[in-house]
Order: C-alpha cells, then sequence, then structure tokens
C-alpha cells in the first residue's frame, strides 16, 4: 500500500515536527526578554503602560511556551523512533549535551514559569521579576545547547571513533566546534526579530482597530526599534555565518547558490529552477561576479561547484529556494522596519498602508526562521552528522505504513494547531481592545491574574 | 570486562537517576492527567477551578518525562531505541494526547468563548488517550513486547487501570486543594476509581512473574518470599486506609473540617511508590525483560561521567526550587477572577 521509501518518510515525519516546533521557541525565547524589557521599565518608571503591555503580551507568551513545550516532548520521542542510529553512533556525544539541555534549561523554565504566570497574587514584585529573569536564561540556555548540538552534527570535532561509535576526545572543542558562534548568534537575532515583528504586527493590529491604549503604541515603538536595530546585525551575521558554511560545508553552499561547475566570477542568481536530472538550472536571471563577490570577497574569486561533490551534496531545488525565501524575508523586513522605524520617529505614528504591511509581517519571522532551518538541515544531506553518519543509516525498521499512518495524524493535528494558534493571538488582540465590562469574568481562570491594586481600571 | 568495571556503577547510578524521574513523573503528572480524565465529568464552574488547580504545576510536571525518557536516550541509547520502535503506535498515541491537553489547557481561556467546550473536551481527551497508552505500554513493556492475544488484552487492561490510578491520584488532589460541592464530589470520584487501580495493581502483580522464569525465582523461592511479603500487604493495607478515610470524609468535610482530606493522595502516592518498587526489584537489571540488561546497553563511561557531574549540581537545585513553587502555590486553589 506505501511504497514510499521509509527514510524519506521519517524525515518527512521528523521534519514536520520539527518545524512545527521551532516555531514556538522561536518567540518565547526572545518574548521573555521583551517581557523582561516591559517589567523592568514598569519597575523604573511605574508607567502603568509597561504592566499592561507585560500582562498582554505574557498572555501570548504562556500559549506559545505550551505549544513549545508539548511539541518539545514528540522530539524526545522521535530521536529513538525514527533515527535509532543516531544515538547509537553519536550518542556519547549528543547524550550529554541534550542532557545538559533538559537538566539546566527546562526545568528553569518550566518551574518558574508557573510563578511568573501565575504567582503574580502570591509573590512579591520582585521575586516575580526574578522569575521572570531566571525564564529567560532558561529558554536562551535552552537554545544555546540545541544549538550546540546541532552545531556539532554540521561540524563535528573533537572525537574519535571507535568500533563505530564516536567517543568524546575534547568537550570544550565539541560546544564550541567551528559552527556555533555563527548559528547561536544567526538563531538568537533570528528569534530576536520574529518576536520583533511579533509584538509590531500586533500592536499595529489593535491601532489600525482604533485601540489608542498607551500600551499598543510602546508595544508598537518597542517592536518597530528592536526590528530595525536588529535586522542589520542579523544581514551581517548570516553573511558570516555564510562564510562559515564556505569553509565546513562546501557542498551546502554550492546547493545554495546553485553552482554546479566549479567556476571563477560565479553570478548572483535571483531566479532559476535548479534540475537534478539534467545538473544544469533553467530560467536562470543572475547578477554577474556578485556571488563570487559574496562569498571569496573578489569579483573573480572560485566557488566550488556541485559536481565535486557527486553523492555528497544535498538536494538542490529545496536548499536553493529555502534560502531565496529567507533572504527575500529579510530584505523586506529591512525595509518596512526601517521606514516604521522613521515615520515613527517623524510623526508619531505610521501612515495606516505600513501599518497594514506591519500587519501583514507579524509572522514573516516564522517563514524566515524556517527557511533558514530548511537551508541548513537539508543542506547537511545526505549526513545526518556531517561527514560521520548517513541519514538513511540512522533510520529505524519501522515500517513504511506504520510511519505514514502517524505522519497524517501529526500534520493534520500541527496545521489545525498552528491556525488556532494565529487565530487565538488576533483574537486577544481584539479582546483586549474592548471595554472590560464586555469581557467574560471567567475568561482568564488559566491566563495571567493581575491584583486589582496594579490595574488601571480600578475606580 | 575489565574494560566495563569502571562503568559498571555508573549504569546502575542512571538506572536510579532514570526511576526517579519516571516516578516523580508518574505520580506528578498522574495528579493533573487524573484531574483531566476528572474533567469530563465536572460542572463548568468546576471545570474552571479543577484546571486552575494544577495550572501553576502542569509543565513542570511534564518535564519529568522528558528527564526520564531523555537519560534512557542519553545513558541507554541501544534500549531506547529498542523500547520506543517496539511502543511505536502507543507512543505516538501518548504523544497526541500530550499535545492536545497541553495546548487545550491554554486555548480554552484564550480562544472564543464559544469555542472553550471544545478545548474542554480536547483536554478530556488529550488526558485520557494519553493516560490510557502509558497504561498499555507498561503493559506491553511487562510481556517484552509481545504482541499475541493474551498480552495484548492485558496490556489493555492495565491502560484501563492507570486510567484508574491517575483519577484516583487526581481526586486526591482535588481532595486537598478544592472546597465545598466539588470536594464531595472528589470523594464520589476517588472511590469508583478506587477499585479499578487495585485490579490494575494485582494484575501486574499476577502477570509479571508469570512472564520470566527468573522473575518468578526472585519473588517466590525461600527466603525471598517472606522478606518482599511486606510489599503487597502493605500495599493492601494503604488501600483499606484509603477506603476508610473516603467513607469518612463526607461528613466530616460538610461540616468544614478539613482532618485527613490529604489522606487519599498520600496513601494512593505510597501505593504507587511501592508498586514501582515491586516492578523495579522484578525487573532489574534488565531494561528489555531477559534481553537488554543495563550494561549492555550503557553509553560510554566517560559521557555518563559528564552527564553525572551536571546531574550532581542541577537535580538537588531542582528539587529544591520545586519545593519553593509548591510552596507558593500552597493551600486551596483560588478561583482566579479577573478583576
Amino acid at each position: 500500500m506505501f511504497d514510499i521509501d521509509p527514510v524519506l518518510l521519517a524525515r518527512a515525519q521528523f521534519g514536520a515536527n520539527i518545524t512545527f516546533h521551532i516555531l514556538f521557541p522561536t518567540i518565547s525565547i526572545s518574548l521573555t526578554w521583551v517581557l523582561l524589557f516591559f517589567k523592568m521599565r514598569y519597575n523604573s518608571t511605574g508607567d502603568m503602560k509597561w504592566m499592561d503591555a507585560y500582562k498582554f503580551w505574557v498572555k501570548i507568551f504562556a500559549l506559545t511556551f505550551a505549544l513549545g513545550v508539548v511539541s518539545g516532548i514528540t522530539m524526545s520521542f522521535q530521536f529513538g523512533t525514527n533515527w535509532p542510529g543516531f544515538m547509537e553512533t553519536v550518542g556519547n556525544i549528543a547524550g550529554p549535551l541534550l542532557a545538559y539541555e533538559v537538566l539546566t534549561a527546562f526545568f528553569l523554565e518550566a518551574t518558574f514559569l508557573g510563578i511568573m504566570l501565575f504567582g503574580f497574587n502570591r509573590v512579591s514584585n520582585r521575586v516575580h521579576t526574578i522569575a521572570t529573569l531566571l525564564v529567560a536564561i532558561g529558554t536562551t540556555m535552552s537554545a544555546f545547547w540545541i544549538l550546540v548540538l546541532n552545531s556539532w552534527m554540521q561540524t563535528p570535532v573533537g572525537f574519535e571513533m571507535i568500533n563505530g561509535k564516536a567517543h568524546a576526545t575534547d568537550w570544550l572543542a565539541i560546544v564550541f566546534n567551528p559552527s556555533f558562534p555563527y548559528r547561536f548568534t544567526h538563531m538568537m537575532l533570528a528569534s530576536g526579530l520574529t518576536v520583533a515583528f511579533l509584538v509590531a504586527g500586533i500592536s499595529a493590529y489593535r491601532w489600525l482597530r482604533g485601540d489608542r491604549a498607551d500600551s499598543v503604541l510602546a508595544a508598537l515603538k518597542t517592536g518597530v526599534y528592536l526590528a530595525a536595530m536588529l535586522i542589520p546585525l542579523q544581514i551581517l551575521a548570516g553573511d558570516m555565518h555564510g562564510l562559515n558554511t564556505l569553509k565546513h560545508q562546501p557542498a551546502k553552499v554550492a546547493a545554495m547558490e546553485g553552482v554546479w561547475n566549479t567556476e571563477r566570477g560565479v553570478p548572483l542568481l535571483l531566479f532559476a529552477i535548479p534540475e537534478e536530472k539534467t545538473r544544469t538550472n533553467k530560467f536562470e536571471i543572475g547578477i554577474p561576479k556578485l556571488a563570487s563577490l559574496i562569498l571569496t570577497h573578489d569579483p573573480n574569486g572560485e566557488v566550488k561547484g556541485l559536481n565535486d561533490f557527486i553523492g555528497k551534496h544535498p538536494p538542490v531545488f529545496q536548499v536553493f529556494w529555502a534560502f531565496r525565501i529567507m533572504v527575500g524575508v529579510g530584505m523586506l523586513m529591512l525595509a518596512v522596519s526601517w521606514l516604521a522605524a522613521w515615520q515613527l520617529n517623524r510623526k508619531g505614528e505610521t501612515h495606516p498602508w505600513l501599518t497594514r504591511a506591519l500587519i501583514g509581517m507579524s509572522f514573516s519571522g516564522w517563514v524566515a526562521t524556517v527557511a533558514g532551518w530548511y537551508v541548513t538541515e537539508i543542506g547537511r544531506q545526505p549526513f545526518l552528522v556531517y561527514g560521520v553518519l548517513r541519514t538513511a543509516d540512522a533510520a529505524s525498521t519501522v515500517s513504511s505504513g506504520m510511519i505514514a499512518t502517524t505522519f497524517f495524524m501529526y500534520l493534520i493535528t500541527y496545521v489545525v494547531l498552528t491556525i488556532s494558534y494565529i487565530s487565538v493571538v488576533f483574537y486577544l488582540a481584539r479582546k483586549a481592545g474592548e471595554p472590560l465590562e464586555n469581557t467574560p469574568v471567567s475568561a482568564d481562570v488559566a491566563g495571567t491574574s493581575i491584583p486589582p491594586q496594579l490595574s488601571t481600571n480600578k475606580p | 570486562m575489565e574494560m566495563f568495571a569502571d562503568g559498571k556503577w555508573l549504569a546502575v547510578v542512571f538506572l536510579g537517576l532514570m526511576g526517579i524521574s519516571m516516578l516523580a513523573y508518574v505520580i506528578l503528572d498522574g495528579y493533573d492527567l487524573g484531574v483531566g480524565i476528572l474533567l469530563h465529568r465536572a460542572s463548568d464552574e468546576h471545570k474552571d477551578v479543577m484546571i486552575s488547580s494544577i495550572g501553576p504545576f502542569w509543565d513542570a510536571n511534564e518535564t519529568w518525562l522528558v528527564l526520564g525518557v531523555g537519560i534512557l536516550l542519553v545513558a541507554f541509547p541501544s534500549a531506547h531505541g529498542v523500547i520506543l520502535t517496539a511502543l511505536y503506535l502507543p507512543v505516538a498515541v501518548m504523544l497526541l494526547g500530550l499535545i492536545l491537553r497541553g495546548v487545550a489547557f491554554d486555548f480554552r481561556v484564550k480562544a472564543e468563548a464559544h469555542h472553550k467546550p471544545l478545548w474542554n473536551f480536547a483536554f478530556y481527551a488529550g488526558s485520557l488517550l494519553a493516560s490510557f497508552s502509558q497504561g498499555v505500554m507498561l503493559g506491553l513493556y511487562i510481556t517484552g513486547f509481545n504482541y499475541g492475544a493474551l498480552s495484548l488484552l492485558f496490556a489493555l487492561i492495565t491502560g484501563l487501570c492507570l486510567c484508574a490510578g491517575y483519577g484516583l491520584l487526581g481526586s486526591g488532589w482535588l481532595l486537598m486543594k478544592t472546597t465545598g460541592e466539588l470536594q464531595q464530589q472528589a470523594v464520589v470520584w476517588a472511590q469508583r476509581s478506587l477499585w479499578l487501580t487495585g485490579l490494575g495493581i494485582a494484575a501486574i502483580s499476577i502477570v509479571t512473574p508469570m512472564v520470566s522464569q527468573r522473575i518468578f525465582e526472585k519473588w517466590f523461592t525461600l527466603p525471598y518470599l517472606f522478606m518482599l511479603m511486606p510489599i503487597p500487604i502493605a500495599t493492601a493495607i494503604l488501600f483499606f486506609v484509603i477506603d476508610r478515610a473516603l467513607r469518612r470524609l463526607p461528613k466530616r468535610l460538610a461540616e468544614g473540617n478539613e482532618y485527613g482530606a490529604w489522606v487519599p493522595f498520600a496513601a494512593t502516592v505510597g501505593i504507587f511508590l511501592l508498586a514501582f518498587y515491586g516492578l523495579a526489584y522484578s525487573l532489574f537489571p534488565y531494561l528489555v525483560v531477559d534481553h537488554i540488561d543495563i550494561w549492555q546497553a550503557a553509553s560510554a563511561p566517560e559521557s555518563l561521567k559528564i552527564i553525572l557531574a551536571g546531574t550532581a549540581v542541577v537535580l538537588p537545585a531542582i528539587f529544591g526550587y520545586t519545593i519553593y513553587a509548591y510552596r507558593v502555590f500552597w493551600g486551596k486553589a483560588r478561583e482566579l477572577t479577573y478583576y
């Protein structure tokens, strides 16, 4: 009944799962820091607008975090169900890194999250601020360890193979492996940008609907200025990350740029349809010599082509286009955030069409982040651990039919939940703008409770 | 063999850590899964209170599962692959359940009001699916992943009984954390869950020694038979204690006397501890009954040492602030009102 390659199915299933998962940590990592910023602004100025902004965004944070936790649990099981060969081969290295992630970070988040979300009435303001800080540190440490592991899978060092199993020889080299600093910076900035555009977009939505609360403008400005600040840093970090990849994984860069033959003076392709069968590109549109200039800082520099890596390079079409989507969204982010920052500075608000653009870009960070992960993860194929373990050798013996059944079950769940998440975020934004007497009293039982003495709406 | 002499104690230590994590998970997430299962039978007003009683804890509770499975993954990688491949389907169902209830927890109060019953149902259904599939996994695990008709029947029974066991923990939790009508309701729920929990423990106690000659001999030869007798006897006494407490509580609670409201929960935890101990004793030192032992499955000693160093520092801290978090939210669950 199912003739599909089980390895491909296992990859699709794992890919769907990890795609769904990354959406939520990408938001929660930086949203905690933004929340901490709101909280500390409130602590130092006493201005209620910051507390109102905190109250609104902490609800979205709680929702995001819950989705991140449940999809994360799925991950810890799918390592074993989909890739038993992964832990059997490199478990000695991946194991401690995953263990440290769970130990130092997960618990810090999960435990203090309770106090951060529900403890407002029960602990002092200072303890509540500290809980927020600890959750922020926890989410960031989580990302640190996971990116160590992922980077090590891309650029494995500090180990030796004994009887087909990797054994660690230098932990410091493993943690700070060659691609880690770049990937970690790139991902942290991606998270910051995703949150900046989410905060700006949702605030713009409330603004456009006529919600003129001080907290809306404060959040809008926070989002726009943060985006405008981070995007140039991200472009720089992305460029450096690309150069690092060129050094360690030239086949990936060749796929990103759609370069088949090793050449000098390679053009930067804006559009092309790479075809694996004929090993050529169709409908090429490019800027002469620009790819050589970007990658080697010399217009006539040599770029290695895919034909040098036959059997050892990733599928070209996906990597090529994922890369273009990521860069395209990044450029759009630059334009929109700088224009919005300029208008906010000059007129104190954004022009309605720019406000609409900001709303449209509320979840643009997700698109860029997922596309970026596809570049780096598909770009690592056909290896699971670059040069050490092939994906096909790590796959499990579970039948195609079983994987396909559970795959569709997961996929439906993920689609429904992603749609629910986005619509609830917008619904919360609409509800926040309504007068309070219209809100059902029990509406926030499991949400956050703020003591009445801190409410702006007290009589 | 001398090459592994160094690693021998490490594998035992990690087995202990994994056991503690799994036990913590079963008890901690057990009560909030139980509350989720009971949710279906409660009135709308009570639903909100029930959820707010577990609100601050469920995230951290579920993290114990990640830690337990994480230790299996990092310390015994080959067993992780074998066990999870054998349990592929129930694991997938459990994950679906955990996802459903985790998100329903937030969506039920944040989505539009007319969607609330739908998310309430998702919370209940997710809790039930997760609990049932965990029970099924336990059953399959005990029979060494035998997929014969009798083993499957046994797995279905353990699935059903684990739901009851979690229901018992959940109603015990509600007895401590709630008041009034809901608290009285919890007594009834606990009474209904009690006998099915007992059936489950009895079934496991009978089937486990039947699966393996080795386990049979560990229990039913002298002098072990006498040395181990306290386990079933203590379990029976705890069941009796719960039954008696549940008979007396309705009258006492009606008079506003909270004395002994914690007894059913504490005694249920006791039963889970004893059952866990019995099972651990039966299985040791095997991770897959009579097939893979902990030393065959363990990671390299140098990696285990690295993990152990981190664990030794972090685990006490986790216990510390878990206790702190429970203290902050001590006492009756407040009906969190909005201004």
